[in-house]
């Protein structure tokens, strides 16, 4: 029987009857991050990394579950199988997941990237046999710029919006993307302001130790003087909602990996479409996958179909797989209303 | 180029006109004239012929890249773009270099002449010089299909605010042959002299009626004609020279000979706006027989009697060799007439519609079939004749069109700003129990909605064969459309005009889909 197996609910472990993020109530899930396409309600218990838990624990409510929690690299042995959780480099607390039975190792990567972002702790590859990646930006079109150079490129625009008296409002992922974001831009241009959910996870993160620069949350008391000129760092979906009327005049950005293709960025009518993905870009997933040294690889979320197909040609054993994991299209679709 | 990448880089940042404007003066104030010249050609579609084949470009790219023919063909799939994609595979090393958008053009022009190695080398060395912004504005230069996101109309105001003319003065400048080569900046924007006798004025054009038809007042302040579905043209007599201009600024003299007699017909200095229309036996044809006349180098005689055209003349531009657009529509018609009477075969004057009240209007509208008419034009009597698309004088009020409803069984990615969304999709009907593919539409649904379906497409795929998938017959759409024709070449064996999606209809399952039948009912109309 295989380690890891592929079923209608998630990725399975006959052997240790446990799910790698399941997207169907299971009776034990081990999440790789709080994402809302890896990390879903309704399981009894969950494992996850400690530094992953507060905010798993904060999206998914407590109401009859178990939550525990693993430092990465140290290990938990379920019937005779060994779990452990590696740095995953996509977002504070992400792991990949380690599982090991007699010498056979298997390694399921959730969602990934090599880019040190500085706020995540950095991705760290891990020697194994069948390798289990996501594709998200699996096509050779997808390569991304060193972040010094996408966030002086922001910097610039918030500048020169500031100058001309327009505020700038940044849409990214609540969790994660704006994390990043609020931690590697130029605190000097001006202050930044943050929606209620960003405002959220970034008050979880904060009590957990991670460091990151005050931000207050937008609230009908702050007068509209005091935002102008300012950055806005809020959800995709905050875009077109009535929510969006105080800050007028303002210059729309959008800080994403599919802001790479002009088509995208044109449909997203944003003024400037920035790319920064807590993705892997197409060069980075070859080294990744090259870097653990497996023979086999399964190919989940993404381009899957074409990147298999690459990698089979590259001498690897690829499969394509079929899951519910969105990457960053989930990313980019999720409700403010967290 | 680094002034020009910029301009394309800003236009292609903004949506608003006023950010686009802004940069378009910034550069008209940075740029050399020759490179303004350039500029200005590139954004009112005088683009240089294409001098390498996409296919070699792609190849190329491919083999510079490393990649697989199969990966390049992918990522050409997902990015709907070839000279987008080619920018986006190749190595992202390059050697700054300096030269200007105007060596750049020569550089694409001259390798029209060259061998197939030779300029494979040049490119692969420009490709080595160029930053990624500056290689995509280069490899759209060569590939042709440089859409820079601004329209004629709005460079055109650039241009006049900038040199300081009037916009109308500067729209008629620019019409007309002229090329970076015969021509300079100055003498192109700032001389008055009208040494070009084949120039043309800029078009206006109306918008389709958006209220309700009495709202626009009393019927006896308009003038009512049919829209006739053929080529939008000018017909200019100068120097006792014929001219005949399409809307798409293109000079199509040649391609209708029967013209010729309106330089009998007409006194010298006249110009004419009109509509290019095939029309036999006292009857206009559809569409499609100017069709068959439009892409032909050669016109052979059996095809000039099969089609012949006409010219249905709407307006009078110049008269006597005066500019008369400001005259009031009343008495440029009485001119048109006029001038309409001595020939009355191939041109001819565009009847009025007569009608006393706006529900008289609207019975004949609804008759413009029968006519092959789209509908009705509604002209103020006191208007002008202004340039370019406004709103308030002119109205066109097009016929409601057909309907079918329809299931979506294929669908592919799209392209431009539609790139890696599944936006172009076929539509079945059912006949015998069977869908059957009758047309394909792309247009028509909102962002939310392409998201949406796209989504859909992605979970329903039953096969993929390259950038298609066929799907779970399960969506059903409205499809509207102007026009239906029996068709030789199409499986279902009709044809439509401007099929395009009308709506989602969520509230119908499959079955309640249209027949085939319906469609060819529609044909005996």
């Amino acid at each position: 029987m295989e380690l890891l197996t592929f079923t209608d609910k998630g990725i399975y472990c006959p052997e240790a009857d446990v799910h790698i993020d399941p997207w169907k109530p299971v009776e034990r899930a081990i999440v790789s991050h709080g994402h809302s396409d890896h990390a879903y309600p309704g399981h009894r218990y969950y494992l996850c990394t400690s530094s992953a838990l507060p905010v798993v624990r904060y999206r998914l409510g407590e109401e009859g579950a178990t939550f525990q929690a693993l430092e990465y690299g140290e290990p938990i042995v379920m019937n005779g199988v060994r779990f452990s959780f590696h740095p995953a480099g996509h977002i504070p607390g992400s792991a990949q997941v380690r599982v090991e039975r007699n010498g056979e190792v298997w390694v399921f990567s959730g969602d990934y990237k090599l880019q040190d972002d500085g706020i995540s702790t950095p991705f760290e590859p891990v020697k194994c046999n069948v390798f289990v990646t996501e594709s998200t930006f699996g096509l050779p079109v997808y390569k991304w710029k060193e972040q010094s150079q996408v966030m002086a490129s922001i910097n610039d625009w918030w500048n020169t919006n500031r100058n001309e008296g327009k505020t700038s409002v940044l849409t990214g992922y609540t969790l994660g993307k704006s994390q990043r974001i609020l931690r590697n831009i130029d605190l000097s241009i001006g202050p930044v302001f943050v929606h209620g959910a960003v405002d959220s996870v970034n008050q979880i993160m904060r009590s957990q130790g991670i460091e990151l620069p005050e931000a207050p949350r937008v609230t009908d008391d702050i007068k509209k003087e005091d935002l102008r000129g300012a950055l806005i760092i809020c959800p995709p979906s905050a875009v077109g909602s009535p929510w969006m009327r105080r800050f007028f005049p303002y210059s729309l950005g959008v800080a994403s990996g599919w802001m790479k293709l002009r088509g995208t960025r044109r449909r997203r009518g944003a003024d400037r479409g920035f790319v920064l993905s807590d993705h892997a870009d197409w060069d980075d997933l070859n080294v990744a996958i090259r870097a653990t040294g497996a023979e086999r690889v399964f190919v989940t979320h993404g381009y899957s179909e074409i990147f298999t197909q690459w990698l089979n040609t590259q001498g690897l054993e690829a499969r394509e797989v079929k899951t519910r994991f969105e990457g960053e299209l989930a990313e980019m679709a999720e409700a403010s209303t967290q | 180029m680094k002034h020009f990448c910029q301009l394309f880089t800003e236009l292609d940042q903004t949506t608003k006109t006023l950010g686009k404007i802004k940069a378009l003066i910034a550069y008209f104030e940075k740029a050399s004239d020759e490179d303004k010249l350039w500029a200005i050609a590139l954004l009112s579609h005088r683009r240089p012929k294409r001098t390498v084949n996409a296919t070699y470009l792609a190849q190329w790219a491919t083999e510079v890249s490393q990649l697989p023919a199969w990966l390049f063909e992918e990522s050409y799939h997902v990015v709907g773009d070839l000279a987008e994609t080619i920018t986006l595979v190749l190595p992202s090393q390059y050697e700054p270099s300096d030269y200007s958008l105007t060596y750049w053009m020569d550089f694409i022009r001259q390798l029209e002449n060259k061998e197939v190695g030779e300029k494979k080398e040049l490119i692969v060395w420009a490709w080595s010089r160029l930053s990624e912004s500056e290689r995509f504005v280069f490899n759209k230069l060569i590939t042709g299909g440089f859409r820079i996101g601004v329209s004629q109309k709005l460079m055109v105001k650039a241009l006049a605010k900038f040199a300081d003319v009037r916009e109308s003065t500067i729209a008629h400048r620019l019409m007309g042959n002229w090329s970076p080569d015969q021509n300079n900046f100055q003498e192109l924007v700032y001389t008055t002299d009208e040494a070009d006798i084949s120039r043309p004025y800029p078009f206006y054009l109306a918008y389709a009626l958006d209220t309700p038809v009495e709202e626009l007042g009393d019927p006896s302040e308009w003038l009512a004609e049919h829209k006739w579905d053929g080529i939008r043209g000018q017909v200019i007599v100068r120097g006792r020279q014929l001219f005949v201009w399409s809307r798409g600024e293109e000079l199509v003299t040649d391609k209708y000979p029967e013209f010729e007699v309106m330089l009998r017909a007409l006194p010298d200095g006249t110009v004419l706006d009109g509509e290019i229309m095939p029309f036999k036996d006292e009857r206009p044809l559809s569409f499609n027989h100017l069709q068959t006349r439009i892409g032909r180098k050669k016109l052979s005689q059996r095809l000039l009697n099969e089609v012949p055209v006409v010219f249905i003349a709407y307006d009078v531009l110049e008269y006597n060799g005066d500019d008369i657009r400001d005259w009031p529509m009343v008495e440029r018609r009485r001119k048109l007439e006029e001038l309409c009477s001595t020939d009355g075969k191939v041109l001819r004057l565009s009847p009025k519609v007569n009608f006393a009240s706006w529900d008289e209007l609207a019975e004949e509208r609804q008759r413009s079939r029968e006519y092959l008419s789209e509908g009705i034009m509604l002209k103020r009597f006191n208007s002008i004749y202004r340039d370019g698309r406004r709103r308030g004088d002119w109205w066109k009020w097009k016929i409601d069109p057909y309907t079918v409803d329809a299931v979506l069984i294929y669908a592919m990615r799209g392209h431009g700003r539609r790139a890696n969304l599944y936006t172009d999709y076929t539509f079945a009907v059912w006949d015998d129990g069977q869908l059957v593919p009758f047309t394909k539409a792309y247009s028509g649904l909102t962002d939310e909605e392409i998201r949406e379906v796209d989504r859909w497409v992605k979970q329903n795929t039953i096969e993929r064969f390259g950038p298609v998938r066929s799907v779970k017959p399960q969506l059903v759409f409205e499809i509207h459309f102007e026009g239906i024709q029996r068709s030789t070449r199409h499986k279902s064996g009709i044809a439509l005009r401007f099929p395009r999606m009308a709506r989602w209809r969520k509230d119908k399952n499959i079955e309640e889909a249209n027949t085939i039948n319906d469609l060819k009912a529609l044909l005996e109309v």
